[in-house]
């Protein structure tokens, strides 16, 4: 019997030949990345339990991205920072990303793709459950808290019971008006928010395949939103394109066996594709765009891991371009170098940047920012009753802020789509 | 580890999430500073709407205004409770608050994980669907040992899953506990 990629990836990480689901072992941690709302607490916990001098197991294999509470006025918040600052100093870690200096990245999944720290068949573990997202370099990665987080700092390891795999299979081409989004709200309507429970979502086929690396991590971002251990697609020449330049490690290239045991399998027409939302107040809510556009939207927000990346505001900007939105529309670039990216990436000459500004969007900063809601001054926060239709990955009550406002989760296209009109409304009619 | 925890149910629904349990505007107090820490006593579980907060009724507060705990030992769920983010803060706000154990029909991984891990309180498994049978301050009794869980105010017992290898963690303590314990790490 063979095995899939996560299993091989775990196996190899245990020194055993070979794993089976279910079972528990302790794994070999090639990278742990940590951010501001789980890195203090994480530092105490090991100062806890291996002293307080302890030293981590291997600096050059921590990570500590602030991105989650950074521009805003909340003491702790900024007090937070203070304290990874300290860490970092005091056990000399060479991977910090520190506010306010010309380090600064912002979003922590799109900032590790960045700095080539996803590297094909290595396991990353991170204090947040978009750690996922990494998982389109063909490695294995997921999300933990403080203690798990701790223990690695400490020892380098962590037990780990093996997932098993549902393979997602997307035959023939996406049509041009589908995105990574698209596809994945699609299938957690399919299979629920807990529809993958502690297992592993394996994304193929030959329409996957030919996604971009970007789109590929949006595909693994919202493994979490059903439930998913990790989202996992085997890396290729895309993948080592991307890298080149980022790291000096190529990596494990592992693919599944083609006599894999599956949990699950299931196989789409890409072609047969169409624009989705997830309507309030749960991911696997799943309704077709062109079936809501009777829903009238105060707010539209693109940006997050998921929906804030380059790719995502090029395909924004298409829309954009030449056009006014309807509604308060807030573009939040991830990371440091997609808002550079805004500024060099022209569409017919104009730059992103200049699109929204003369659709009348209004420009916030790299970070996290509304997505989770936040300290009550975030960029984009909901305050009331607002209905926001957003890039992100959570539409949970609550999630950006105000219990009272609904959020339905969407692709770039479908958003700013819905930005122009004022409601919900399918991009084909735009592209 | 406690063989027996009883004590007044605080009934939620299916698919409560880490942003009901502690919403992300809270996440900033620290967790190991004790005058801080209280505060997630406070805000444990005020992300739920009020319609869905101690089911079968609702509008039923977990803390009272002004507490930092709750009257409530034990919290009963659907499925998929704790879904989201991995925020430890969630296991270990309901565990400041005063919660002994969280009984549910299944829980997301994470959060599992945390509550064991962590040794906030154990994550108990239902075999069948319980939380529309138990109404929030019915008197509940699990005993560990045999489990089962009890509603003593209706007179109905329950089965609870096999803890299986995660026993091991629950009875050290903690992972760490349980890594010195099993040679892992040293003392």
């Amino acid at each position: 019997m063979g095995m899939t990629i996560t299993e091989k990836i775990l196996a190899a990480h245990a020194q055993r030949d070979r794993v089976e689901p279910g079972e528990n072992i302790w794994v070999d941690v090639d990278v742990l990345m940590t951010h501001d709302v789980c890195g203090p607490g994480t530092i105490s916990i090991f100062k806890k339990q291996f002293g307080k001098q302890a030293k981590v197991w291997d600096p050059d294999k921590v990570v500590i991205i602030p991105d989650h509470y950074i521009f805003t006025k909340d003491e702790k918040a900024n007090r937070n920072i203070d304290i990874l600052r300290d860490f970092v100093k005091e056990q000399d870690l060479p991977h910090y990303y520190d506010v306010g200096t010309e380090n600064y990245k912002g979003v922590c999944h799109v900032a590790l793709a960045e700095e080539g720290f996803n590297r094909p068949g290595e396991v990353l573990f991170g204090t947040d459950s978009h750690t996922s997202t990494s998982g389109a370099f063909g490695l294995f990665s997921t999300g933990i808290g403080n203690t798990d987080a701790a223990f690695i700092l400490g020892t380098g390891k962590l037990w780990v019971r093996i997932p098993e795999t549902m393979r997602f299979e997307f035959t023939g081409e996406f049509p041009p008006y589908i995105m990574a989004k698209d596809i994945l709200l699609q299938v957690i309507g399919d299979i629920g928010v807990d529809g993958a429970t502690y297992r592993s979502m394996e994304w193929t086929g030959e329409a996957v395949m030919s996604l971009s690396m970007e789109e590929r991590m949006t595909l693994c971002n919202m493994a979490i939103e059903a439930g998913g251990k990790n989202g996992i697609i085997e890396a290729d020449q895309v993948t080592k394109e991307y890298n080149q330049g980022k790291t000096s490690i190529d990596g494990q290239f592992y693919s599944s066996d083609s006599d894999a045991k599956y949990y699950y399998k299931k196989t789409y027409d890409a072609s047969k594709m169409e624009p989705v939302v997830a309507k309030p107040h749960s991911p696997d809510n799943k309704a077709l765009a062109r079936e809501c556009e009777d829903v009238k939207l105060d707010r539209c927000y693109i940006g997050s891991c998921t929906g804030g990346k380059t790719t995502d505001f090029i395909a924004a900007a298409k829309l954009l371009k030449g056009n006014t939105v309807k509604i308060d529309t807030y573009i939040v670039p991830a990371t440091v170098e997609v808002e550079k990216d805004l500024s060099i990436q022209k569409i017919e000459g104009e730059t992103l940047l200049d699109i929204f500004k003369n659709a009348g969007c209004r420009i916030g900063e790299p970070s996290c920012a509304a997505c989770l809601g936040g300290p009550a001054d975030t960029f984009g926060r909901t305050q009331g009753e607002e209905i926001v239709i957003s890039t992100t990955n959570r539409n949970f009550p609550g999630r950006m802020g105000s219990k009272k406002s609904s959020v339905y989760l969407a692709a770039p296209y479908t958003a700013a789509a819905s930005a122009l009109t004022g409601h919900i409304t399918d991009p084909r009619k735009f592209l | 580890m406690k063989k027996i925890i009883e004590g007044p149910a605080y009934v939620l629904g299916n698919n409560i999430d880490t942003d009901q349990i502690i919403p992300a505007d809270k996440l900033m107090y620290s967790l190991s500073d004790p005058e801080e820490k209280k505060f997630y006593g406070q805000f444990a579980l005020s992300g739920v709407p009020d319609a869905q907060s101690g089911l079968p009724k609702g509008q039923m507060s977990f803390v009272n205004e002004g507490e930092f705990s709750s009257p409530y030992k034990i919290i009963v769920g659907g499925n998929n409770f704790g879904c989201g983010s991995s925020r430890e803060h969630a296991p270990a706000c309901l565990e400041i608050a005063g919660v002994e154990a969280v009984v549910a029909e299944s829980f997301a991984r994470i959060f599992y994980r945390n509550s064991i891990d962590g040794g906030f309180f154990i994550p108990f498994e239902t075999e069948v669907s319980v939380y529309q049978e138990i109404e929030t301050d019915d008197i509940l009794r699990i005993d560990v040992e045999k489990g089962t869980l009890e509603n003593k105010t209706k007179n109905k017992t329950y089965n609870l899953k096999p803890l299986g290898d995660v026993a091991d963690i629950i009875e050290a303590g903690d992972i760490f506990q349980y890594a010195k314990k099993a040679g892992l790490i040293k003392t």
